[in-house]
C-alpha cells in the first residue's frame, strides 16, 4: 500500500542523506521525497511517499525513528490527511490545440502561467492522483516537459505535528 | 580555562573518565597528538594498523562495559578504521571514534588525504558528526558518549577538521555534565502491563525456552537472567553473542543455538510452545529458515531497540525496554506468585530434552594422534580453569571456542558475531589486556585469521601485553573448506593456507615466545607451559587435524530440526 510519512528532523547537514541512505541500504523504495525548512529554523519537514506491506512500513517507521536526527514522525495514511503536489507542465499549443487545452486546464482548476506562440506552461496543484489524471487527459504528443514537486501532506483537524 | 581544540579533546576525554585511547597519528590529527603528549591522564596506545585500533577499543568496551575510544587521521586513517567501526556497529558495541579531517576551508576540494568520512561511515555507525565550529566541540563529544552508551549502544564517529584543533585558537572550556537531545530519547523502562502479560503466558507454557543474546551481556543483566531462569526452571539457550550471561555449566543451559548450535538447543527451539527472546535479534545464523522457525511458539521478545522487534520474525508479546530492568521486574512478578509454572509439563519437557542431550552431539574422536581442535579448546579451558578472557577470529576455531569453552561469566567471550571479521581476535585481546593487565587473556585463532592483524605483535611487545595466542592451525580457511566439502563436492577453491610463515620464528622475531605442538599427548603440557610465562606473550601454534569439521550444522535454508550431526551423516 502507498504510505505518506511525514517527518520532523533536526535541520542538520546530512539529515537528508541519512534518510536516503537508510532506504537504499535496507532496500525500501522511495516514490518521492520533499524537504523544506519550517517556521522553526532548527527543524525541517520531510514528506516521504513509499510503498510496502504492513511489515515493511512498520520497519520503515521504526528505522526512521531510530535515526538520531529524527524528532517526530507520523504515517499520515493512518488517519485523515490532506495531500498536495504541484506540477509544472509545458505543452505544445499550436493554434488548433489552444482552446482545447485551455478548457482542460479550467476543468482541472489549473493556471496557464507562461505563453508563447507554440506553447503553454500550466501550473496545477492537487493530490498526486489528480495530477496523474491531467497528464493522462492531455494528448501525449503535446507534452514537452513535466516537473512535479512530489506530494507534501498534513493531517486533518486542529492538531499539528510539533515538538 | 582557555583551551585549544586539541586540548579540549583531551580534556573532554579526561572528564569523561577515559583512560585509554587506541590510535595512530597523521597530518590531520597532529595538533591532537601534541595535546596528548603534554599530559599523562589519558594513555595512548599506538597500534600498527588503524583496523586494530578499532578492534582494540572494541575489545576494551566488550570486556569492561565502558565505551572504547579510538583516534585516527583523515583519509587512509579513517578508511582503515572502517572495518573496526562496522564490526562494533554490528554487535552494538559502545565506541567513540575520533577522526581527523582536512581543514574546513578545503573540505570538498579533494585535498590531500581527504575522504568524506561522515559519508563513508554513515551506514555503519549509530550516529556521526562533523565538527564545524570550535564552540561546538566539547558538546559534540559529550553527545557522542551519550549516544554511544545509551539505548542500544553503538559506535559514534566525530570527524574533526584540522583547523578546529589549531593550538593558536583558544576558547573557554566547559564540558557539559549532561546533554538533552529532543530527537533522541531511548526507552528507559519496559511496560509493566506487557511484562505481566508475558509472565502469564510463561506460566501456562508446557515447553518453554529462553533464547538470549548479546543484549543481556551489554546491559549487564546476567544476574537477573540467571535468577529468573533458575527460579522458573526453564531451559535456556544462548546465541554466540550471549554466551556467559547464563553460566555455561549451569544446569538449565542447553548450549548455543543456531547454525552450529547443539542438537538439544535447536530441537528445543523447534518444539517450544513459548519462546522468551531476550536481547537477541533473530539473526539468520540463529533462526535458520525463518518460515520454519519455532513453528508452534508464542513469542515474547524483550529488547531495547523497537526496530529489532518483529524485524525478521513476527513477535506476539513485545516488551521494549532495558533488558536488566525488564528481567528484574519480571522476576518480581514471578515471585509475587499469582501463577506457578506447570511443573508436570516441565518435567516431561526436560525428559524430552535429556533424550536429545543423550545424542551427545558435540562428541569427537579423542583417540587420534592428530590434535583435534575441539580438544585444544578443552585443554585451554582446563589450564585456565575456565576463567580466561577468550577472544576469537572467524571460522571453525571460533565455533569450537564457542562450543567447548563453557563460559560461566559474561564479558569473557569476545568475538565478532555480526560482521564476522577475521583479524579481530588479537587486537581485541589487546584492548582486554589493557583493561585487565593481570587477567589471563587468550586468543583462539586460525592461521588465516591471525595473519590479518599479525602486525599487532609489535604493539603487544611495546605495551608488554602477555596475551596467549592459541592458533588452531589446520592449514586451511577451515570454515570455507567445510562449506566447499559439503556444498561444492570438495572443490577447495582458494581455501588452502599451507603457505604461512613459521609462526614460532615470526613470534620470536617480534620479541615474544613462540611454541609449536603437533601431538595429542604433548598438548596439555604445551598449554601449561604457554600459560606459565606470566609476563610474556606466547604464541602457541597448535597443529590440528586439517579435516575436522564443525558439527552440528544446520544447512543453509533449513529449519532447526534439520541438522548434520557427524561426518557422513544424513540430516536428522
Ligand atoms: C575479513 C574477512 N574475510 C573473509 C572472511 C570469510 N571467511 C570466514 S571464515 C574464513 C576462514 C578462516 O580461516 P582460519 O582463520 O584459518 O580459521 P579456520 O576456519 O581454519 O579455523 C573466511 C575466509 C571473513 N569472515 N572475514
Ligand atoms: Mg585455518
Amino acid at each position: 500500500m502507498r504510505h505518506i510519512i511525514s517527518i520532523l528532523m533536526e535541520n542538520e547537514s546530512g539529515a537528508l542523506a541519512r534518510v536516503a541512505n537508510l532506504f537504499t541500504a535496507r532496500g525500501y523504495n522511495i516514490e518521492s521525497l520533499t524537504v523544506a525548512p519550517t517556521e522553526d529554523q532548527s527543524l525541517s519537514r520531510m514528506t516521504l511517499v513509499t510503498r510496502g506491506s504492513d511489515e515493511i512500513i512498520e520497519q520503515i517507521t521504526k528505522q526512521l525513528n531510530k535515526l538520531i536526527d529524527v524528532v517526530k514522525l507520523v504515517d499520515l495514511t493512518e488517519g485523515g490527511h490532506l495531500e498536495r503536489e504541484m506540477m509544472l507542465i509545458k505543452l505544445r499549443a499550436e493554434r488548433t490545440q489552444r482552446e482545447e487545452i485551455k478548457r482542460l486546464v479550467d476543468i482541472f482548476r489549473g493556471k496557464i502561467i507562461d505563453v508563447t506562440d507554440t506553447s503553454y506552461t500550466v501550473e496545477l496543484t492537487g493530490a498526486a492522483s489528480k495530477l496523474n489524471a491531467f497528464v493522462e487527459a492531455v494528448n501525449e504528443e503535446l507534452i514537452i516537459e513535466v516537473v512535479r514537486t512530489g506530494p507534501s501532506g498534513i493531517g486533518r483537524g486542529p492538531k499539528g505535528l510539533g515538538l | 580555562m582557555e583551551l585549544s581544540g586539541g586540548e579540549i579533546i583531551v580534556q573532554c576525554l579526561k572528564d569523561e573518565g577515559v583512560e585509554h585511547v587506541f590510535g595512530y597519528p597523521g597530518g590531520a590529527v597532529l595538533h591532537i597528538y601534541d595535546a596528548i603528549f603534554k599530559q599523562k591522564d589519558v594513555k595512548h596506545i599506538l597500534v600498527r594498523h588503524e583496523q586494530a585500533a578499532g578492534h582494540a577499543a572494541d575489545g576494551y568496551a566488550r570486556a569492561t562495559g565502558k565505551p572504547g575510544v579510538m583516534l585516527v587521521t583523515s583519509g587512509p586513517g579513517a578508511t582503515n578504521a572502517v572495518t573496526g567501526i562496522a564490526t562494533a556497529f554490528m554487535d552494538s558495541i559502545p565506541m567513540v571514534v575520533l577522526t581527523g579531517q582536512v581543514p574546513t576551508p578545503v573540505i570538498g576540494s579533494d585535498a590531500f588525504q581527504e575522504v568524506d568520512t561522515v559519508g563513508i561511515t554513515r551506514p555503519c555507525v549509530k550516529h556521526n558528526f562533523l565538527v564545524k565550529r570550535l564552540e561546538d566541540l566539547a558538546e559534540t563529544i559529550k553527545k557522542a558518549f551519550y549516544i554511544a552508551t545509551t539505548g542500544r549502544p553503538g559506535p559514534v564517529v566525530i570527524d574533526i577538521p584540522k583547523d578546529i584543533t589549531d593550538p593558536g585558537v583558544k576558547i573557554p572550556y566547559h564540558y557539559p555534565s549532561k546533554v538533552r537531545m529532543r530527537s533522541y530519547n531511548p526507552v528507559v523502562k519496559g511496560h509493566l502491563g506487557q511484562i505481566k502479560k508475558a509472565v502469564k503466558i510463561m506460566m501456562e507454557a508446557e515447553r518453554p525456552v529462553f533464547y538470549t543474546g548479546g543484549g543481556v551481556v551489554l546491559d549487564d543483566a546476567a544476574k537477573p537472567l540467571t535468577d529468573l531462569v533458575d527460579t522458573l526452571g526453564f531451559p535456556i539457550t544462548q546465541t554466540l553473542m550471549g554466551l556467559g550471561a547464563y553460566p555455561g555449566s549451569g544446569k538449565h543451559f542447553l548450549g548455543m543455538l543456531g547454525m552450529h548450535g547443539t542438537y538439544e538447543a535447536n530441537m528445543a527451539m523447534h518444539e517450544t510452545d513459548v519462546l522468551i527472546a531476550v536481547g537477541a535479534r533473530f539473526d539468520d545464523r540463529v533462526t535458520g529458515h525463518v518460515k520454519q522457525f519455532c513453528p508452534d511458539a508464542t513469542i515474547i521478545h524483550i529488547d531495547i531497540d523497537p526496530s529489532s522487534i518483529s524485524k525478521n520474525v513476527r513477535v506476539d508479546i513485545p516488551i521494549v525496554g532495558p533488558v536488566k530492568q525488564v528481567l528484574r521486574d519480571m522476576l518480581k512478578v514471578v515471585n509475587e506468585g499469582e501463577n506457578n509454572p506447570k511443573n508436570q509439563a516441565l518435567k516431561q519437557w526436560w525428559e524430552q530434552i535429556e533424550k536429545w542431550r543423550s545424542m551427545d552431539c558435540l562428541k569427537y574422536d579423542q583417540s587420534s594422534d592428530l590434535i583435534k581442535p575441539q580438544q585444544a579448546v578443552e585443554v585451554l579451558h582446563k589450564v585456565t580453569k575456565g576463567d580466561a578472557y577468550v577472544t576469537s577470529d572467524v571460522g571453525q576455531h571460533q565455533m569450537f571456542a564457542a562450543q567447548f569453552y563453557r563460559f560461566d561469566k559474561p564479558r569473557r567471550w569476545i568475538n565478532s558475531g555480526g560482521l564476522g571479521t577475521m583479524g579481530f581476535g588479537l587486537p581485541a585481546a589487546m584492548g582486554v589486556q589493557m583493561a585487565f593487565p593481570k587477567a589471563e587473556v587468550a586468543v583462539v585463532t586460525g592461521e588465516s585469521s591471525i595473519q590479518m592483524c599479525i602486525q599487532e605483535l609489535a604493539t603487544c611487545l611495546q605495551y608488554e601485553l602477555p596475551i596467549k595466542i592459541i592458533l588452531l592451525n589446520n592449514g586451511y580457511m577451515g570454515m570455507v573448506r567445510q562449506w566447499q566439502e559439503f556444498f561444492y563436492e570438495s572443490r577447495y577453491s582458494q581455501s588452502g593456507m599451507s603457505v604461512t610463515p613459521d609462526f614460532v620464528k615470526l613470534t620470536e622475531s617480534y620479541g615474544h615466545v613462540g611454541m609449536r605442538v603437533d601431538k595429542t599427548k604433548d598438548l596439555e603440557g604445551a598449554m601449561k607451559e604457554a600459560f606459565s610465562h606470566k609476563d610474556r606473550l606466547v604464541f602457541l601454534d597448535v597443529v590440528v587435524d586439517p579435516a575436522e569439521n564443525v558439527y552440528p550444522m544446520i544447512a543453509a535454508g533449513k529449519g532447526h530440526h534439520e541438522m548434520y550431526l557427524s561426518p557422513g551423516s544424513e540430516l536428522v
